[in-house]
């Protein structure tokens, strides 16, 4: 039997020590009305080889972004992933290891910890960051619920620009709690409109969130908002691409009081969206509300530094039903991913990441400047996502087009606000070569061009 | 140590009343007993100079390395002062709980609640029982 | 015996390496990213916009990095170290085919926003996911949306609501968790909107039924059991337990947490519960990675299925597949996109190795195992209460405490030493100085036999000396830590200046 080390002598002499016959006297005591008395009809168990060949069979029947040219965004993105990162993160010591609650035993896990913590309170600005949460769509929702706890009051505004992805989850896990939702309008440049934004502000305002930049690749007028919302005394809820925060303005600067977001591009595979990585940061005066496991830096009974996991009387095994969330697990497998990810990028390497998305989408937003039938409805200033406006057929189209020639074109953005059939959302990481989006531009005049066009 | 100057709860909380320029000032802290099965305090959180809280109601919490209690307050009324050393120094509430490690002072609206608590005696049957 | 014999380790030959944000210098590299090969481009990114200072991060070169890491894996117990004997954790072998098939181009690299027709394979795959876990519960659907455990049961309550929602039974709004229920399950609950209400359970963990008659009423929601229970005892009332809240009109929800007790012996759906969540990172062999990621997919009667959010994955036939109710932007939503897929993915390949014979199999040996160490060590460890035990047991450190002064703590510390990690101490809540202990089936009878003597010889130990367990761990690389100092003076990320230059 795979997996279980015991021979018919084995089980022989254990029984002899516990004094019964037979392994099915173990379970005699269970009551005959609930027993299952046939075998479970599942086929029968496989070696590993078949086990791979099956798998082999599943992949070949997908395909993708290793096959395709993938131009797909709206929170998960095509990234490097350096073969360091996934050795080390393969090793036993950190593959099969349990969460440290024995610090003794744990030190690797938690010092990789609080380096992950470091890095992200590096990138972000703030001061303390916890061990990860999911991912960046429930860190949302459990970033919202402190912020409100905190200041005592039961409305949260969301700019009508997030990801709708992130909208729903946070709609779902604060619906029961008691918390009006309320949307903060887009202006006519794709961003959040800061007047309308400031109308809507109250002192029953516990949280704005920031999302930066926006669902639709634009940088929003951070500072004005962070402005507003600091003169009506709710807490800003930042939500932030960590690639982009290579170049763009830190969450810190404009007043964040929470920060969150999506780490998968630093070095997670895409996998059909999950596992992935949310992380959590937030000012001094959060530290002890926040949710998920955190690991602080103390000395030993010997006087020697080491590390623990901390303040988890706020986690739900001690707090139980008044716990601010329930949050067990983190991510810890992918946390450290990201660790050995930044670790091998340092300053300069950060940076360049940032600069290569930057001139990457730049390219693509050239040459649909040099497509007849499509063009660049928003101007501001963009970090890797943009929004290309088909004015012939539609996104989906194009879409379905591109496909067929090995490229994933991009998401159509039919059905979000201020978007409609022809507005597609295209995303241009640090992966794409200046041939591949040259090959895009091309597909897309193709499509254009009446005699490329199906059906929509 | 079970002190008669005082009235306690059942949540292992006291309070010691006394006369100040006519008003009843309660101090109120946590009882050595609470302080043990806490263990090590790690954080205190009061309620703000000025709030008014009825009794019974949860004022603040205290937070060791293994649980978070929620402060309840013996009495009713208005705090007056909080343990600024308390805050600083949350060990005091594990040396001291008696004396130093007091948490905040409320300004009494109903003397009369006190009777409704348990005197030393009580409290110590209580924890014998 | 000798210290190998015992299992005493000898002092680890290891010591944290130095912070990153200590080492490397500028200049130095890890990655590098192809050259761009268009033409110049100049990207013109408003200083306004831009952040002011770059970010400050230590510069490593591989070899540098390889070895940081290293190193602080080898301050790590795991797996292949030794044994975890961890009550309710199920930290069983964890195959390296899992990691493979993961890791597969076309499974890997797929992402969540590509048409169905790219993900053909994937769908069958995560649909044979679904149809083997029904079957191994009894259940008629099956989500694979939630990302943890914890998430799960936050689901199973979000269903169970809504079906009450939908019958407006809006006043049914309280779930009965008994006190020895694990802590995310009164958490779950209330982020659900619903109110726990604890019942007390009796000595051995069991649920008192004329208790649970009285609690239940029209206010009763449903019921949060784990079963077998938490001190790895079988609900043997189970069936009448189903009876009083099914006649009360709620709804059960088993937290499968110990689902490696019963596997091909009794199924939630035949005990009579309507819910019940997986823990894939404990009973179907998903690698623990130091704390995640893991999943809790759950499984419900047909009667709930309704209520499961969207996407589902539907078979059209001829081995093609479809993704149904997509939640639009009113819909409810737990995941931004379906789950932790890749976790999914090792759990299915676990279960097509062993398949029915091995899933039960494995069922066999865990209570086998975990029956053989309680036998071995009742005379040093007796368990409280009577009863089967099955894959778990739970035994007092009280006697301990009378006798030598010294607590579980101490005795779970000294395990350390002989090169085991701790078992679950101080849970359930119900059991003074609880010590839980599970050694799942992956343990051989050597290994079980290793802990029985070390366990021995620290219980010799605590006759002899006590202060031995009290110092303890005294081979590992550090020894215990201040937790009061670290949650009084919070040091929770390295800020400040990398290395110097």
């Amino acid at each position: 039997m795979p997996y279980v080390p015991h021979g018919p002598g084995d089980i022989r002499a254990m029984l002899e020590v516990i004094g019964r016959d037979d392994i099915s006297d173990l379970f005699s005591h269970l009551p005959d009305d609930v027993k299952l008395q046939r075998p479970l009809d599942l086929p029968a168990g496989l070696s590993e080889e078949e086990v791979r060949r099956y798998f082999l069979g599943v992949a070949a029947r997908n395909h993708g972004q290793g096959e395709l040219v993938s131009f797909l965004g709206g929170g998960v993105y095509d990234c490097i992933i350096p073969a360091a990162v996934d050795v080390l993160s393969s090793r036993s010591e950190f593959l099969t290891a349990y969460t440290p609650y024995q610090p003794e035993v744990s030190q690797g896990t938690l010092q990789a910890i609080y380096e992950w913590q470091s890095y992200v309170c590096r990138l972000t600005g703030m001061p303390v960051a916890n061990a990860s949460m999911y991912d960046g769509a429930t860190a949302l929702a459990e970033a919202l619920a402190v912020a409100v706890a905190a200041r005592r009051r039961d409305r949260v505004i969301l700019p009508g620009t997030l990801n709708p992805r992130y909208a729903r989850v946070v709609r779902t896990l604060l619906g029961e709690r008691g918390i009006e939702l309320a949307t903060a309008p887009a202006g006519s440049d794709g961003t959040t409109d800061v007047e309308a934004l400031a109308g809507m502000l109250d002192d029953r305002t516990g949280a704005v969130v920031v999302t930066n930049p926006n669902y639709l690749g634009l940088v929003e007028p951070v500072a004005r908002m962070g402005e507003i919302i600091k003169t009506a005394g709710a807490a800003l809820v930042a939500v932030v691409n960590p690639v982009s925060l290579s170049v763009l303005m830190t969450p810190a600067e404009y007043g964040a009081d929470l920060v969150v977001g999506e780490a998968q591009p630093f070095g997670m595979p895409a996998s059909w969206g999950g596992p992935l990585l949310g992380f959590l940061a937030c000012s001094d005066a959060y530290k002890r509300r926040i949710p998920g496991r955190i690991v602080g830096r103390t000395r030993d009974n010997r006087d020697q530094e080491g590390y623990v996991l901390t303040l988890q009387t706020r986690e739900q095994h001690i707090r139980r039903e008044k716990a601010t969330s329930n949050i067990c697990s983190n991510q810890g497998l992918n946390a450290l991913r990201a660790t050995i990810y930044l670790s091998m990028l340092g300053t300069e390497g950060y940076r360049e990441l940032g600069e290569a998305n930057l001139v990457r989408v730049t390219a693509l937003r050239r040459r649909v400047a040099r497509t007849a039938g499509a063009s660049l409805p928003y101007d501001g200033p963009v970090f890797n996502e943009t929004v290309v406006r088909l004015e012939r057929g539609t996104a989906a189209g194009f879409i379905r087009f591109a496909r067929g020639h090995g490229v994933l074109a991009g998401i159509s953005l039919d059905g979000f606000p201020g978007c409609g059939s022809g507005d597609l959302l295209v995303a241009v990481t640090e992966k794409r070569t200046a041939g591949e989006i040259a090959a895009w531009g091309d597909l897309l005049q193709r499509y254009l061009d009446d005699d490329a066009q199906e059906q929509p | 140590m079970v002190p008669d100057d005082r009235k306690y709860t059942e949540e292992h909380e006291w309070v010691r009343v006394e006369d100040e320029d006519g008003q009843q000032i309660g101090t109120v802290g946590v009882t050595e007993f609470a302080a043990g099965e806490l263990g090590d305090v790690v954080f205190v959180e009061l309620p703000e100079v000025g709030s008014e809280y009825s009794q019974k109601d949860p004022a603040g919490t205290i937070e060791s390395v293994k649980a978070v209690a929620d402060l309840f307050l013996p009495v009713s009324g208005e705090v007056v002062e909080i343990n600024q050393a308390v805050v600083d120094n949350p060990e005091l509430v594990n040396s001291d709980p008696l004396e130093e490690g007091w948490l905040v002072k409320v300004k009494l609206v109903e003397p009369g609640e006190l009777d409704e608590l348990l005197d030393a005696s009580a409290y110590s049957r209580l924890l014998e029982g | 015996m000798s210290n190998t014999e015992l299992g005493l380790t000898g002092r680890w030959n290891a010591s944290l390496p130095a912070s990153i944000f200590d080492q490397g210098a500028p200049g130095r590299r890890g990655l590098t990213f192809p050259r761009w090969d268009g033409e110049t481009i100049e990207p013109r990114l408003p200083a306004d916009v831009r952040r002011a200072e770059p970010a400050d991060l230590p510069d490593l070169s591989e070899p540098e990095i390889m070895r940081h890491f290293t190193r602080l894996s080898s301050l790590n117990h795991h797996i292949e170290r030794g044994m975890y004997p961890l009550g309710s954790c199920t930290m069983k072998f964890n195959p390296r085919v899992n990691e493979q098939i993961a890791g597969l181009p076309g499974l890997a690299d797929l992402h969540p926003e590509q048409d169905v027709e790219d993900i053909q394979g994937l769908l069958a795959a995560l649909h044979l996911l679904e149809t083997s876990l029904c079957e191994i519960t009894g259940f008629a659907a099956c989500s694979l949306l939630p990302s943890a455990g914890a998430q799960g049961e936050y689901l199973g309550m979000l269903v169970i609501r809504e079906y009450h929602r939908s019958r407006d039974d809006d006043e049914r709004t309280e779930v009965l968790i008994p006190d020895s229920a694990h802590g995310t399950n009164p958490a779950s609950v209330v982020m659900a909107g619903l109110k726990p209400r604890t019942i007390a359970s009796r000595p051995d963990g069991r649920i008192d039924v004329e208790a649970l008659r009285k609690a239940v009423g029209p206010q009763t929601a449903g019921i949060m059991i784990t079963n077998p229970n938490t001190l790895g005892l079988f609900e043997e009332n189970i069936a009448s337990i189903a009876r009083i809240v099914h006649e009360a009109g709620g709804r059960l929800y088993m937290d499968g947490a110990n689902m490696n007790a019963i596997m091909g012996k009794v199924r939630p759906q035949d005990m009579g519960f309507d819910v019940v969540h997986l823990n894939l990172h404990k009973t179907f062999s998903t690698p623990h990675g130091g704390g995640g990621p893991g999943a809790g997919p759950i499984c419900v009667t047909a009667e709930l299925e309704p209520f499961l959010p969207g996407p589902r994955i539907v078979p059209l036939g001829d081995d093609a597949f479809a993704l149904e109710r997509v939640p639009g932007p009113d819909d409810a939503a737990i995941h931004a996109f379906y789950g932790n897929v890749g976790v999914c993915l090792r759990a299915l390949a676990y279960i097509l190795r062993c398949g029915g014979d091995g899933l039960t199999r494995a069922s066999e040996c865990a209570v086998l195992n975990a029956r053989y160490l309680q036998t071995a060590l009742a005379e040093i460890l007796p368990v409280a209460h009577a009863g089967e035990t099955m894959h778990e047991f739970v035994a007092s450190g009280a006697p301990w405490k009378k006798e030598f002064g010294v607590n579980t703590l101490d005795i779970a510390k000294r395990l350390l030493d002989y090169g085991f990690h701790a078992p679950t101490i101080y849970f359930p809540l119900i059991v003074e100085e609880a010590i839980m202990i599970e050694p799942t089936e992956t343990e051989s009878r050597e290994s079980l036999d290793g802990f029985i003597a070390a366990m021995k010889a620290i219980h010799a130990e605590a006759v002899r000396d006590p202060d031995i367990l009290r110092n303890a761990p005294v081979t590992t690389p550090v020894g215990r830590m201040d937790e009061a100092r670290a949650a009084r003076q919070p040091d929770l990320a390295r800020l400040g200046p990398c290395q110097c230059g």
